[in-house]
């Protein structure tokens, strides 16, 4: 019988990762739609960063920043008394920074292929920027939203590497489904391993299947 | 009363152009903006809903200052009090025909106005469809009554009857005048239509090259001061006799070349003066 607490400790993490990505995420890439400036390229090139790196150098910088050896983790410890390494909201905090990208892009795309005047048209109606972007904009990026939702989420539950960087292997603390198989692989406990990355693997497939069903019934209806 | 001077900088397609007008347009009045394309129409209707920013200038409607570049003052668009039809109607497609119209209104303001729009736009029957299954007329309709429905001070038309076919732009027209007249809103209509604007405008400003060149009565304008009438065509074939035959509309009409170089495919304008005309009805 393998210890649930790794999934449960998958699950918690992405749906957090997930819930906190999407308020974030959301007014930038509504920021970053909006019409190019060079801060806004630079902006955009730190977003994507997590694309083309690998996983363990974005781990490696963020273990260093949160040790208490250095400034930012000795200032947290310090003053909020919050240690980040080896903890579940260390390793929150870097998965939010590592799947950026992947709610950034979908919501931002999503948003750029809407015709400017959908903007112009509820301004001229007297409404606020929030207001334009809760009522009109958002309502009109389904499948985007949906599609950051869900490649987070996924992409969440698949980190490996940021994860052994930030939290290590603490069972019930930060052994998340990942981590749980490569441990159960170096002690040749095969079977266990299997479990896991079954559970994972129909897991991911089913995530996948629903967002492109979802996507294709949203396309039949028109959008501009 | 609406007193602008407005200065822009323009990248068209033909270019670099300096846009460089200003106008005084009196409460209450329809406008008609008329020019070729890339003469910066469009931009003239976005630099007075604050869509786009001028180098310099002014804009003051009744008596506020919307914007003033040397006093470093510029209002958003939302404080502008502008009701804007856009060439793409820009309905929002997650709301039906009823929600995009009461979008438009404020907090404190009464819902009794949207039933009114919606009958004077004949869109009643229409109040809960989505907007994706609406033709291009019905959007236009939707697009005009949602952009009058907070009684903006100015109304600004882009093009908005450019997309559709004739006979739907005639009860347009129609519905449009009928607007102007019961809620008098001071209107500037951007348009390529000669027809649209003698029917609908009080003033008519020609705009080429990036300055108004002429403003005046839309039949003074048209009549351009000669008892002729010009209708352009294209030839399609040059007859036996000489005569150019001349493709007008869905027309063929054979004219005398008089000694003209001309060949098939030519673009050419007919004037006929001294017209001995015969009218009769074919109906509205």
């Amino acid at each position: 019988m393998i210890a649930l607490a790794p999934l449960w400790l998958t699950l918690k993490l992405a749906l957090s990762t997930t819930l906190i990505l999407f308020i974030i995420a959301v007014p930038l890439a509504n920021w970053l739609s909006g019409d190019k400036g060079f801060f806004k390229i630079i902006v955009q090139a730190i977003v994507s960063m997590p694309l083309v790196l690998p996983p363990t150098v974005i781990g490696f910088y963020l273990l260093l920043a949160f040790s208490p050896a250095n400034f930012l983790g000795h200032w947290l410890e310090e003053w909020l008394d919050v240690r980040l390494v080896f903890s579940f909201s260390g390793l929150l905090i870097a998965s939010v920074i590592y799947s950026f990208p992947f709610m950034v892009h979908p919501v931002q795309s999503g948003l750029s292929s809407l015709s400017p005047s959908l903007k112009e048209a509820a301004y001229s109606l007297g409404k606020t920027r929030w207001q334009t972007l809760l009522q009109v904009l958002l309502p009109n990026i389904k499948p985007s939203l949906l599609t950051g939702i869900v490649l987070t989420f996924a992409h969440t539950v698949g980190e490996f590497g940021v994860v052994l960087m930030i939290g290590g292997n603490i069972p019930g603390k930060t052994r998340t489904a990942s981590v749980a198989i490569y441990d159960e692989v170096e002690a040749f406990n095969y079977h266990n391993a299997n479990v896991y990355a079954g559970i994972l693997l129909a897991l991911s497939f089913v995530i996948l299947l629903t967002l492109y069903s979802f996507n294709r019934k949203m396309q039949q209806t028109k959008f501009y | 009363m609406i007193n602008f001077s407005l200065q822009k900088q323009l990248h068209t397609a033909a270019g670099e152009m300096q846009l460089q007008v200003s106008a005084q347009i009196e409460r209450g009045k329809f406008v008609s903006l008329y020019g070729a394309s890339g003469t910066g129409k469009t931009s003239i209707l976005r630099m007075l809903a604050g869509f786009m920013k001028p180098d310099d200038g002014f804009i003051n409607v009744n008596d506020t200052v919307w914007y003033h570049a040397s006093g470093k003052r510029n209002i958003e668009p939302q404080q502008r009090r502008i009701g804007f039809v856009f060439q793409d109607y820009a309905l929002f497609p997650n709301m039906n025909v009823r929600e995009n119209i009461l979008f438009a209104l404020g907090k404190n303001e009464s819902p009794a106005i949207v039933d009114e729009l919606l009958d004077v736009t004949g869109l009643t029957n229409l109040a809960a469809r989505k907007i994706q299954t609406l033709s291009g007329g019905q959007q236009q309709r939707v697009a005009l009554a949602r952009a009058i429905a907070n009684k903006p001070a100015i109304l600004l038309l882009d093009e908005p009857l450019s997309a559709i076919d004739n006979e739907m732009r005639v009860y347009l027209q129609d519905t449009l005048k009928e607007i102007h007249q019961r809620y008098a809103l001071t209107t500037i209509l951007v348009s390529h239509n000669a027809n649209e604007i003698i029917k609908l405008s009080d003033l008519v400003i020609h705009l080429d090259q990036g300055r108004f060149q002429q403003q005046t009565t839309p039949a003074r304008f048209f009549q351009n001061g000669q008892e002729a009438a010009k209708i352009a065509g294209n030839i399609v074939s040059i007859d036996e006799n000489g005569n150019a035959v001349v493709l007008i509309e869905n027309r063929l009409v054979s004219v005398p070349v008089a000694g003209q170089q001309l060949s098939i495919n030519d673009k050419v304008e007919i004037t006929c003066s001294n017209i001995k005309a015969d009218l009769s009805k074919q109906g509205k």
